[in-house]
């Protein structure tokens, strides 16, 4: 049937991007893997060309914020599938990968006990059953992809075959991170209470905020990134991701053709939230805490503004959203603290307004305006 | 395996006990010359009763015009058919052995049967060959879709409804920028590559010019025979050039049923619809 000679799975990955997105790749891997690793490492503090560890660890933060944006932009973008609850998936991850981190402190921390500190601080003797394991990385790394696989799916299966769309299933999702955030909050459920984890040492055995250890940790997230959006690009290119649009624009006319939207909607959930959960578990280490609040439903509801900012149904707007609104968030929470949420719900009105297709439509409109006709 | 309900055999050749020993229950067995059978179906919405024991019977390689007055249930006929509506009484087979009150939409689809909509209803922000890629006869589960690829054989195929359509010079435009009749013609361009075995097509000429309506018309005849086809119109003229039996439906059950001539002739006929 097929008699084009394979090609490696790399190459087909690639061959889905237009020229300009495989220029933009190779410039983001330069400045990624190359330029800031570089600048950090081997360039003394007082040089003017030094590159802060300020700086490695908030491009970490921001790149775990922009997988997380191309997470929500598959399932919203594409599949017409509003999470407010994405949030919950970052935790997870972050939380699963957590339970590593707080094992390796081994008996570094303040009481000098095998057990976390905030255990010795309950008064607790033993390690609860679902910590069991905990201290292996690859048992760590299998619940970033199993609990939040387990959860998506259940959630998903049962609100998508009850055909749940719209705002109602926006708002259940904002309910169930809402749900597990007070559950979280308490100290009997196991995870450090409102306090979550922090106080890291290592990770692997390396101390965890050594220079090579953050590097390391970043160019890891920028790989991550990269990946993200090529196996985004190839799913959106690919037939489900026409079917999957397809349901999003005209379900009942996908339905008469054949197409069960349950199992194209559940897949793109799942993948999502597994993706989200994988920025969380980057995150943690690098930014060396996790608690409930990133689960609270206002940190879910600014992954759709960054998402909607960006320009939603295009990937590379959701990365594009995610750096601007952080950027912009960092400034502001300097400058103007207690503005900064009337800043992001104005920005919300606004892009809603003006901008539909968000920063990516305005700069493609830009670009078609000035070609010749 | 589900179990089949044995309906009531109002129609003599109507025998699924039979038939899903031989074919097994599921695939279409259309060996009994009827490939659809509607029977004694009642559908009430919140005490209105859409349908009311509709009994209708559609046969192999049949061109079957529905008309009646508005609200006299044509719609809710489709729906019934298609899965949409599930019904309140009665029994819906699709030739002797699927049971259509029992599946869902796309199982229904997948069977064979294909729909057109009243208002022309096409993926807007797909080019118009994908709009057909989509609706192609192919296997439609998500995990056969992930890894699929369009072979040659279905982009000829592809390319010649696009050609009977009359499309082929706007394969590569969005369907959203089509004229009202071409995204009708687009729809029925989606039916023909979903191959289904019954279409079912609702005002398929809605909105059309007297010549884009002649050539729909000759398109729907040219495929009685190889398809069945279920036509729901309000044009008169259009249901003359078609041809073929016409049912009329009033308040939903059948009113009266044969040649146009002899139904426009009806009394019971003249007075609730054409009368008016």
């Amino acid at each position: 049937m097929d008699d084009t000679p394979r090609t490696p799975g790399i190459s087909r990955l690639l061959g889905v991007l237009p020229g300009t997105g495989r220029s933009a790749l190779a410039a983001f891997g330069l400045v990624a893997f190359v330029l800031l690793p570089g600048l950090h490492l081997f360039t003394s503090g007082k040089s003017p060309l030094h590159v802060s560890d300020y700086v490695i660890t908030v491009g970490g933060k921001v790149m775990c914020y922009a997988i997380v944006a191309v997470a929500m932009d598959l399932a919203w973008g594409y599949g017409g599938i509003l999470s407010l609850g994405h949030g919950l998936f970052f935790a997870l991850g972050g939380y699963a990968f957590g339970m590593y981190l707080m094992r390796s402190i081994g008996r570094d921390g303040v009481y000098q006990s095998d057990l976390p500190d905030f255990m010795v601080f309950l008064d607790w003797k033993e390690l609860p059953w679902y910590w069991r394991g905990s201290d292996h990385v690859l048992w760590a790394l299998a619940l970033v992809v199993l609990v939040p696989v387990a959860i998506a799916f259940a959630f998903g299966f049962f609100a998508f075959r009850s055909r749940i769309k719209g705002v109602y299933f926006s708002i259940i999702t904002q309910a169930l991170t809402y749900a597990a955030m007070l559950l979280f909050f308490r100290n009997e459920t196991g995870f450090g209470g409102n306090n979550g984890f922090t106080d890291f040492k290592r990770i692997l055995g390396f101390p965890i905020t050594a220079p090579a250890t953050r590097v390391a940790l970043f160019m890891l997230t920028a790989a991550t990134l990269a990946a993200a959006l090529l196996i985004g690009r190839s799913l959106v290119t690919s037939k489900f991701g026409r079917v999957l649009a397809a349901i999003r624009d005209a379900e009942s006319r996908a339905m008469f053709l054949g197409y069960d939207p349950l199992w194209y909607k559940l897949f793109v959930w799942t993948f999502s939230a597994v993706l989200t959960a994988v920025a969380g578990a980057l995150f943690v280490p690098q930014v060396g805490i996790i608690n409930p609040s990133e689960m609270s439903p206002a940190s879910s509801i600014e992954i759709a503004i960054w998402v909607a900012v960006g320009g939603r149904g295009t990937l590379v707007g959701a990365v594009v959203g995610a750096v601007l609104v952080n950027l912009a968030k960092s400034w502001f929470t300097m400058a103007f603290p207690e503005f900064w949420l009337f800043f992001l719900g104005l920005l919300f009105i606004v892009v809603t307004l003006l901008l539909p297709e968000g920063v990516v439509g305005l700069w493609r409109r830009l670009l078609r305006g000035r070609a010749p006709a | 395996m589900s179990p089949v309900r044995a309906p009531p055999p109002l129609h003599p050749d109507f025998h699924p006990e039979a038939s899903i020993d031989a074919a097994g229950p599921g695939k279409l067995d259309p060996s009994h010359r009827v490939i659809l059978y509607l029977e004694d179906i009642t559908v009430s919405f919140d005490g209105f009763r859409a349908l009311d024991r509709l009994t209708l019977y559609i046969d192999v390689g049949e061109l079957r015009c529905i008309i009646g007055p508005n609200g006299a249930g044509k719609t809710t006929m489709m729906d019934v058919i298609t899965g949409k509506t599930r019904p309140d009484s009665g029994t819906a087979f699709f030739g002797q052995t699927v049971d259509l009150t029992r599946m869902s939409e796309p199982e229904i689809a997948r069977a064979g049967i294909g729909r057109k909509f009243q208002k022309p209803t096409v993926f807007e922000r797909h080019t118009v060959f994908e709009n057909l890629e989509l609706a192609m006869k192919a296997d439609k589960r998500a995990r056969k879709t992930l890894f699929a690829t369009l072979g040659d054989e279905a982009r000829d195929r592809i390319a010649d409804t696009l050609r009977l359509v009359r499309l082929a010079s706007e394969a590569g435009r969005a369907a959203g920028l089509l004229s009202h009749g071409q995204k009708q013609w687009l729809e029925i361009g989606m039916l023909l590559v979903q191959e289904p075995k019954l279409l079912l097509l609702d005002e398929p000429v809605a909105g059309m010019t007297d010549e884009e309506t002649d050539r729909t018309a000759e398109l729907i005849v040219s495929l009685a025979g190889e398809h069945s086809l279920v036509v729901v119109e309000h044009d008169m003229a259009f249901v003359a050039q078609l041809g073929g039996k016409v049912t009329v439906l009033h308040e939903g059950s059948v009113l009266a049923e044969g040649k146009l001539e002899s139904v426009q002739n009806d009394p019971r006929v003249v007075e609730v619809y054409l009368g008016r």
